[in-house]
């Protein structure tokens, strides 16, 4: 099976679905005549040409807003926010109009956007451009939210994304463009809201999502090694649907559940995910359920010291002993 | 009123045409006698159904807010009278008059106030969540300067889409206020998307007049964006029709924006709950009913032209009260969505189970 | 604005408390930390303390009576304030004392409660078991009283750990007998009782699946001997002369216990343990004897009645059956035991054949003294005869054990001034 970064599987995304469906378009900051920003859309626009693959001006809530009333007519847009941090300016659009429009239509109107970009700290670039707004996102009924943290999760859930009827907010992470996986060539889809077992365990399960699953899957590995303690990782991969059910029947396996986000802690994805557990899997539960998040504070710059923000395979080990007190 | 600049002198503005010729412009001179009675009912209408939904209101029939449009029918009537198959509205919340202009039947409408199931909107959207798709009306949107990005997205779909039409985007003066509204004007300028954004400019943005809240004029802005603007009376819905017709056209035709800005006046509060002596007098009021009122200076204008005649006249005023008294009756006998129904119309995957591709819960307790 | 006290949680399935007597009265002085009154949970009686300073001007549930968690039970105010009303008219109704139900069904006082999981500990409000809802329901599960479970989780939680510990630990512990009480009767016209069910109290539901597990797994056999109980009787007669102005009266039973563990000491075999792959024997006779209670039953220790004078053991016997009695025993005074003994004698029950109490292997059945006639020194006279029954795990105790230890009982029973020495 070819390997190839999760830059890579996005981009395949993209073009095998802007192939498939011409109401597909990419828009964006800087994604055809500068190749992305991230390089996510290189070469998109010597194949797809200026139609389909649009250079939007730095005008966050005027091209979002008009891919959402692009959507309306059956335009396929899928948009790219350079960074999500930048929701913030587009905000009325996204979660106003985006995700209320349906409901306020009674039904009549759909909203097929895709809105993708990465979402993530850790690249130094200070608070401003390091928020997490997953959380935020999935408060909202009426639009889904999707975190993949590997190569094969975000082509495979891209494409759903693209062909789903609803809003899908595609949260990517620039520390993971770079990541590479298996990815098989023929075409596959993977459903929204399925999360995905990482690895198999029997004494913890650590519930996470995005690049977290990485530091999860390492924290585990030694946690194994060192300390005896058998981890199960769930991949949520998508926010909003939410896989409960995966969840909690990993959590009646383990009985122990630490959740790890790079989320501030405050009303987070952790926090929802706290109280499902709770409610549906009270008496699974031999101790409280633990989480490791983003220490709650903005993003500082300090590079080293970011990295200690953050949640990263040292923290998680040490809150997976926590759990498992 | 507050003053607004005059019309019409910058280099990119279009000339409307002198006082009293507007009968004669192409697009009203086509008008059929029966076309021109029509321009007249439905003015009526809105008018009248509005003041039905204002009684409702009082009797404490409808909830949240009532912005009612009473005094600005020509401006929707006008504009959507122009609606070719494949062109679209979209608005702000002082929606009523563009759906009926629209052609939206009226007792949905009302039902949608009382918040009933037989409601255009099932009874979620309310006062300012009017929509027909089936129209090309987009709605009825809560937050100022909040569509306009969706009205540049309409004519984007439309162009991507290869058709030939133009989207109405509206909003009221206090919008050209709002970024979005830049930014919609900068990306319909910069990708030659035809639309044309009309700013109803009844002087006050909720109690704020226009001097108080914007500089310099306010359709004048578009030519900052290279966009042709123009400006016309609000009252007369001969001019309003000459006017929108040539930037409708010209949208059509060469995909090329623009910015209207049609000078109307509101009778009554911003909502209905709103206090209306804060920042303007009753005098002034009075003054516009007296000289400008849209309905009475187009029953004039075709009384004159031998269109309408005093019996006619109050047949459709009765015809048009009936209706309304028909829409209360309809909406008052009309049940409430069930508790059941909340859930509905949030996701298109969730009302279309046998459809859905997602798995897990899209909705949480 | 009084402070109305209300019936507190006071163990983790308490949902009915019965307040047994109030402490103070209305118009008494209350400070903060003074108790005011008993408050009978399931298993355990425990003084309901006071968090607030002033005066308990109104009683709402009369001594006696049941009441609901929560439901209120007094108002603590500024002196003669009135309290008009319940400030949460939706709180559970306080149920009146059974004694003032005129319908001649006997209400019995537990139809309408749940017997916890918890029994002698008496966490107060304050001291709520600390246990992890995965290791309370495992514990519900395999009939772990979790109270008896020390945890070591985070600040002492019983984790899921424990209970599994425990629950093995169980299996060489104590904590129930095997004989069952009678009732009294009550002479009446109508129904026998209010046709109802009753859920299963955590205690009826460990007495039954211990039991049955007993009688349906253990190789039960039974000997039985009589003996002649005159001189015990006699002996005791003369010993209660002796004690009375001391205030102590030894019962037949205090003999018994005292006997049956001098007869270990004779056939020790019967004072051991089937293991699975081994028996074990023990070093001391720890006798358990069975005390009827409400609802159930529960079997208090004598530790080391080997080594205790019968004066000990029945000072000691009479404590625990108090105690037990008003559920307070702690849970180190009703396990551990190794051999049990079961009195149903002073109900004139002449013999009876118990159930054996795992891990023990043996239990002892005493039946009441009866006068018959019996053949002495060839003569047929009036005597007093006892029978004894011993039931005994055919694992651990042969036929020829079980016998030769009721030997050494009868023994030592005929001539019991063996016992004092």
């Amino acid at each position: 099976m070819p390997v190839i970064t999760y830059r890579e599987a996005v981009r395949h995304a993209l073009a095998e679905e802007l192939e498939r469906d011409t109401n597909v378009v990419v828009m964006g900051e800087e994604v055809a005549q500068f190749n992305g920003a991230y390089k996510v859309t290189e070469g998109l626009l010597a194949r797809f040409g200026p139609d389909r693959i649009v250079d939007t001006p730095i005008s966050e809530a005027g091209f979002i807003g008009m891919g959402i009333g692009a959507s309306m007519l059956g335009v396929r847009p899928v948009m790219e926010l350079m960074f999500w941090s930048f929701y913030s300016v587009a905000f009325d659009q996204i979660l106003n109009n985006a995700a209320n429009v349906r409901y306020m239509s009674g039904g009549q109107i759909n909203c097929p956007i895709v809105i993708r970009g990465p979402a993530n700290g850790g690249t130094n670039v200070g608070a401003t451009h390091s928020h997490t707004p997953e959380n935020v996102l999935a408060n909202h009924p009426g639009v889904k939210v999707v975190v993949p943290a590997t190569a094969y999760d975000a082509k495979g859930l891209l494409k759903s994304a693209i062909r789903d009827n609803d809003p899908v907010f595609f949260l990517e992470n620039t520390m993971l463009y770079g990541e590479k996986g298996e990815v098989p060539t023929e075409e596959y889809l993977i459903p929204l809201g399925k999360a995905d077992v990482k690895r198999v365990g029997k004494d913890l399960t650590i519930v996470t999502y995005g690049r977290c699953v990485l530091h999860s899957l390492a924290a585990a590995a030694v946690l194994e090694k060192e300390h005896n303690i058998s981890v199960e990782v769930v991949d949520l991969r998508s926010i909003r649907p939410l896989d409960i059910d995966t969840v909690l029947a990993s959590v009646g396996k383990t009985h122990r559940v630490l959740i790890v986000e790079e989320q501030k802690p405050f009303a987070s994805v952790g926090s929802q995910l706290a109280y499902m557990i709770q409610r549906e899997a009270f008496d699974e539960l031999d101790g409280p359920i633990h989480r490791l998040a983003t220490v709650d504070a903005p993003a500082i710059y300090s590079p080293p010291v970011e990295a200690e923000q953050l949640p990263n395979p040292q923290r998680v080990i040490k809150a997976a002993l926590a759990a498992m007190a | 009123m507050s003053k607004k600049p005059t019309a019409n002198t910058e280099k990119k503005a279009t000339p409307a045409a002198a006082v009293n010729d507007f009968a004669k412009a192409p697009i009203n001179a086509r008008l059929t006698k029966e076309g021109k009675i029509e321009l007249h009912r439905k003015m009526v209408r809105i008018r009248r159904f509005e003041e039905r939904s204002l009684r409702a209101y009082q009797a404490k029939k409808i909830g949240g807010f009532l912005h009612l449009y009473i005094g600005q029918e020509a401006v929707a009537v006008g504009c959507c009278s122009l609606m070719g198959a494949n062109d679209h509205v979209i608005t702000a919340y002082r929606d009523h008059g563009h759906a009926i202009a629209v052609g939206m039947e009226t007792k949905p409408l009302m039902a949608e106030l009382y918040g009933k199931s037989t409601g255009c909107s099932k009874g979620k959207g309310g006062s300012m969540h009017y929509f027909d798709p089936s129209r090309n009306f987009w709605g009825g949107h809560g937050i100022v300067g909040g569509q306009i990005p969706l009205g540049v997205g309409l004519a984007y779909g439309v162009k991507y889409k290869g058709l030939k039409g133009a989207a109405m985007a509206f909003m009221g003066d206090g919008a050209v206020n709002q970024g979005a509204v830049h930014e919609a004007y900068n990306l319909a300028s910069l990708w030659n998307l035809p639309v044309v954004f009309v700013i109803e400019n009844n002087g006050y943005s909720m109690g704020t007049s226009q001097a108080r809240s914007s500089a310099g004029a306010l359709a004048q802005r578009a030519a900052g964006y290279d966009m042709e603007w123009g400006q016309c009376n609000g009252h007369d819905v001969y001019e309003v029709r000459a006017m929108m017709d040539v930037f409708l056209t010209r949208a059509r035709e060469t995909n090329r924006p623009s910015t209207v800005e049609i000078d109307t006046y509101r009778y009554r509060g911003h909502s209905v709950a709103d206090p209306d002596n804060t920042y303007r007098s009753k005098q002034e009021i009075e003054e516009y009913r007296r000289t400008k009122d849209p309905i009475q200076v187009f029953q004039e204008r075709l009384l004159a032209e031998g269109v309408l005649d005093e019996s006619l006249i109050e047949k459709i005023d009765n015809e048009a009260r009936t209706e309304a008294e028909l829409t209360a009756e309809f909406a008052e006998a009309s049940p409430f969505p069930t508790p059941d129904d909340i859930q509905k119309d949030v996701y298109w995957e969730s009302d279309h189970p046998a459809e859905r591709k997602s798995e897990g819960r899209l909705f949480f307790d | 604005m009084a402070n109305i006290i209300e019936m507190p949680k006071l163990s983790d399935t308490m949902t009915v408390g019965t307040l047994v007597k109030w402490l103070k009265q209305e118009g008494d002085p209350v400070k903060s930390g003074d108790m005011l009154a008993e408050v009978e949970t399931d298993k355990a009686t425990m003084e309901l303390e006071s968090f607030f300073d002033g005066t308990l001007v109104k009683i709402f549930a009369p001594g006696g009576s049941q009441v609901a968690l929560g439901a209120p039970l007094c108002a603590i105010g500024k002196p003669g304030e009135v309290i008009t009303a319940l400030p949460n008219p939706t709180a559970p109704s306080v149920s009146t004392p059974p004694v003032t139900v005129s319908a001649p069904a006997p209400v019995a006082p537990t139809a309408v409660s749940s017997l916890p999981a918890v029994a002698a500990p008496t966490p107060g409000p304050a001291g709520r078991l600390k246990i992890s809802p995965l290791a309370r329901k495992l514990a519900t599960e395999k009939g772990v009283n979790p109270a008896h479970v020390s945890g070591t989780g985070p600040g002492g939680r019983i984790v899921r750990a424990d209970i599994l510990a425990a629950g093995t630990a169980a299996k060489t512990a104590n904590p129930a007998t095997s004989t069952s009480i009678g009732t009294s009767t009550v002479l009446a016209k109508g129904p026998i009782q209010d046709e109802r069910t009753v859920t299963v109290s955590n205690m009826r539901g460990a007495i039954a699946r211990r039991l049955l597990e007993s009688k349906t797994q253990l190789p039960h056999f039974y000997v039985e001997i009589e003996i002649d109980a005159n001189p015990l009787l006699t002996l005791r007669e003369q010993l209660n002369a002796g004690l009375e102005k001391e205030g102590v009266k030894l019962s037949v039973n205090d003999f018994v216990l005292k006997a049956s563990a001098e007869a270990l000491r004779r056939v020790p075999q019967v004072n051991g343990s089937w293991e699975g792959s081994q028996i074990r024997y023990f070093s001391a006779a720890h006798i358990a004897f069975a005390v009827a209670i409400e609802d159930g039953l529960i079997t208090p220790v004598i530790r080391d009645a080997h080594l205790k004078s019968i004066f000990a053991i029945s000072t000691e016997a009479k404590a625990l059956g108090k105690r037990a009695k008003e559920k307070k025993l702690g849970p180190a005074e009703f396990t551990g035991g190794t051999f049990c003994v079961s009195n149903l004698g002073m109900m004139g029950i002449p013999r009876f054949s118990a159930i054996i109490n795992p891990p023990n292997a043996a239990i002892l059945a005493v039946g009441t003294t009866v006068q018959k006639p019996v053949v002495k020194n060839d003569a047929i006279v009036i005597g007093q005869t006892m029978t004894l029954t011993l039931s005994c795990d055919h694992r651990v105790v042969d036929g020829a054990v079980g016998a030769q230890y009721l030997g050494a009982l009868k023994q030592l029973l005929e001539a019991p001034a063996l016992l004092l020495v």
